[in-house]
């Protein structure tokens, strides 16, 4: 829409173009930012008894392949029992995780105000207290989504994911840094949000991270007493089988949500933004930063669920509040979109997109002063620091 | 403790449960089910009734009249009663959400058998009270609020209560005869009901009866549809100050003096559009009188009307309350000194989500009105539409 100008007031220097979609006008983001719209509204209004008959289920299989799983452990004398019990115990982990746990903190079935999943009471089963994960993910990731130095989940503060961040010697660990994280993904998270590397810079009031740190602590404690204590005890004979099933479906839990959450955002042709393009951001460039900023993962239903549908990256980035399981419908619709404003569409199939994450962990281990954002950076005559 | 309500059952019911409760609240079990207990584990497997109370159940369901349905329900076990004329927050499952709308109680609170009786009429919102007309069979859950709201007799009853209602207006006055009637009540009563056809009146036959049983009280039903008026109970007492010449429409003013001679000096407890409350006001005080007219806004569904500013905003933990500036209620929450949790300020983290217990509120983006008890609302987004409360 053009505004009248007032002859009197100064015209404003016309705003560079979105990052993410130089070719398109104001007019066309606009326009773009309406296709979404009308997108979001739609499957707003028809949510209703699919998606709460979907959740429940969701939340009885969760449960059934945990408890099942901790079972098959326990009698698993036989190899292919114990096994299957670990594969089944992490999936129900897994399950609960991503496609219940962080979606429900979303607040993507809070309509449904049944108290088993809403996002102002639910406590989730990872080692991060609900409420610090909804500040670390739904507000400091998902509203600053791919713009550096304020998304602190491009590397999660160890691993360095764009040459925005100026390299270190200790970069050259980034492979090793990534391996650790991927081990103890869970447990890592569940201190996230005290912001260790803003801490370090004197930028956290101490006693909200006192207190945060308790919390976290407090919660990873009752999460290991559970699992390798209690479980095992409760075992008996069977405690070190127990024991060594729970720290093996740990084990995957957290390399499977590392590797499925790198996949989001740090494929190539994902586009990192800048602290400027949050100026004035209108609909439309927030709708590009969240689209281009994200990757899609492709694959079949049970791939899927096993994703917490974060294998719609893209999708889960556009509506966050949307029930997952409606990102499957809507992504041929969003494809659609992006092909008429001329956006690509980022999906491929697993092994490409984390094939192309690992690769950039090891080019960001070394420094490379001809790398794009330094080429702007130094045509801008700026610093190319973070 | 009182007495459960309204089931014999119920004390062997409560033993097994709290025992049920002891095995399952060790500090193992807890330890085991962390972070989310046993609850969450227990309905997911499909059995949440073993520990959890037995919710209320809709025990009969019949169609009244045209467009409206009786439920009588029986309460959980617990559930403490009420007093005739307030009314009930009802919640149950619409399209997967738990939904939730306030209902008059339309039955004694003498009843014996602890039952409540609802009267729904259908409103084509597609919400609950649509829902129960269109669905609502015996046997479904169905969970009752405490009963609340001020619209209620005084403990002494005056010596004359007037009552007028008009339409499905009638559920809480409704409420209010028939406890009088379980009372024996020695003082006057005077019932004015409106209804647009014969088949449109609520409880009909009762209201017949009921003017049978008490020939010193005056129980009548004005049609405003029809040409010609049908009052159950004038109709047997034959003649009255109106024979020959049946009033008949809407409420006027004249209508007390020839329905209900002397009625103006009497409190009066009104239910009905909002034009039916304005006019019985008047009324009584054109005839001079200084009776109380009391009027029951809740089963009409405002506070104040919506859209408009200055209306009430009430933060119900903190106890302050403003007057509604028009601007989204994290910033109205900032601007009273409280400090409610946020995030992005623009609907979409849901830092700032909180629950609603009463009113309506508008959400900036979609214009979308909410005004279900109890929803969860995103303050950063959301305006209010006339008075509401926030939990915060």
């Amino acid at each position: 829409m053009t505004a009248t100008a007032d002859p009197t007031t100064e015209v404003a220097p016309p705003r560079p173009p979105s990052r993410g979609a130089p070719h398109l006008d104001e007019a066309q983001l606009e326009a773009l930012a309406a296709d979404f719209d009308a997108i979001r509204r739609r499957e707003m209004a028809d949510r209703g008894e699919a998606d709460a008959a979907y959740i429940r289920r969701v939340a009885a299989v969760a449960t059934a392949l945990q408890v099942g799983g901790r079972v098959a452990i326990a009698l698993g004398r036989r190899r292919p029992v114990f096994w299957t019990g670990v594969v089944a115990a992490a999936a129900g982990r897994i399950i609960e995780a991503m496609e219940i746990g962080h979606n429900v903190l979303h607040g993507q079935y809070d309509w449904m105000r049944d108290p088993r999943f809403d996002s102002t009471t639910y406590e989730w089963n990872q080692t991060a207290p609900a409420e610090q994960w909804r500040h670390a993910h739904n507000v400091v990731h998902h509203v600053n989504a791919n713009v550096a130095g304020f998304d602190r989940d491009l590397g999660y503060g160890v691993v360095r994911i764009t040459d925005d961040e100026a390299w270190k010697p200790s970069h050259l660990g980034n492979p090793i840094a990534a391996t650790l994280l991927a081990v103890l993904f869970d447990q890592a998270i569940g201190f996230y949000d005290l912001e260790a590397e803003r801490m370090a810079l004197g930028l956290v009031d101490p006693d909200e991270a006192d207190a945060k740190f308790r919390a976290s602590m407090a919660k990873l404690r009752r999460q290991a007493q559970r699992d390798f204590v209690v479980i095992p005890l409760l075992a008996g004979k069977a405690a070190p089988r127990a024991l060594a099933g729970s720290l093996a479906a740990q084990l995957v839990g957290n390399v499977w949500g590392f590797a499925v959450i790198f996949c989001g955002h740090f494929p190539a042709d994902t586009v990192i933004f800048q602290p400027e393009d949050l100026d004035d951001e209108t609909r439309g460039r927030w709708y590009v930063r969240q689209l281009r900023g994200a990757a899609n993962i492709t694959g079949s239903f049970p791939f899927h669920v096993l994703t917490g549908n974060l294998s719609h990256q893209i999708e889960h980035h556009l509506f966050p509040d949307l029930p997952a399981r409606r990102y499957r419908h809507i992504a041929p619709e969003v494809e659609e979109v992006c092909r008429r404003y001329g956006l690509p569409y980022n999906a491929k199939r697993f092994s490409r997109q984390f094939g192309s994450v690992a690769w950039r962990i090891v080019r960001m281990s070394f420094p490379d002063p001809m790398r794009p954002s330094r080429r702007r950076a130094a045509a801008a005559g700026g610093s190319p620091g973070a | 403790m009182s007495p459960a309500t309204g089931s014999v059952h119920a004390p062997a019911r409560d033993r097994v449960h709290r025992g049920l409760r002891r095995l399952l609240e060790t500090r193992v079990v807890g330890a085991l089910t962390s972070p989310h207990g046993i609850d969450h584990y227990l309905v997911a497997a499909g059995v949440g009734w073993a520990t959890a109370a037995p919710p209320a159940r809709v025990v009969a369901a019949s169609c009244a009249t045209p467009g409206t349905i009786t439920l009588t329900i029986r309460p959980a076990p617990g559930w403490r009663g009420h007093a005739a004329g307030q009314h009930v927050a009802a919640t149950v499952p619409v399209g997967g959400a738990r939904r939730t709308r306030c209902f008059s109680i339309a039955s004694s609170p003498h009843r014996a058998d602890g039952l409540v009786e609802l009267t729904v009429k259908a409103n084509g919102t597609g919400g609950v009270s649509d829902h129960l007309v269109r669905r609502a069979q015996p046997g479904d859950p169905i969970e009752l609020s405490p009963a609340a709201g001020d619209f209620v007799l005084p403990a002494e009853r005056p010596p004359h209560v007037v009552l007028v209602s008009a339409g499905s207006g009638i559920t809480p006055v409704l409420s209010m005869l028939r406890g009088l009637v379980d009372e024996g009540a020695g003082g006057a009563v005077s019932f004015l009901h409106y209804a647009r056809t014969p088949a449109d009146v609520i409880a009909g036959d009762e209201l017949a009866a009921v003017a049978r049983r008490r020939p010193d009280w005056r129980v009548v039903v004005v049609l405003t549809g029809a040409a010609r008026a049908a009052a159950p109970g004038r109709s047997r007492r034959g003649g009255g100050p109106a024979a020959g010449r049946e009033p008949t429409g809407r409420f006027r003013p004249d209508h007390v003096e020839a329905l209900l001679p002397g009625a103006a000096h009497a409190p009066a407890w009104v239910c009905g559009p909002v034009g039916l409350a304005e006019a019985v006001v008047a009324a009584w005080r054109a005839a001079g009188s200084s009776a109380p007219v009391h009027v029951e806004r809740y089963a009409l569904g405002l506070g104040t009307p919506a859209g408009t500013t200055g209306a009430r905003v009430r933060f119900t933990t903190s106890g302050v309350e403003t007057a509604d500036d028009g601007r989204p209620l994290l910033v109205q929450a900032e601007a009273c000194g409280l400090s409610p949790a946020y995030g992005c300020r623009a609907g979409q983290c849901h830092s700032c989500v909180r629950r609603k217990p009463t009113g309506a509120v508008r959400d900036l983006r979609t214009g979308d009105v909410t005004d279900e008890p109890d929803a969860l609302v995103q303050l950063c987004v959301s305006v209010p539409d006339g008075n509401v409360e926030i939990d915060l």
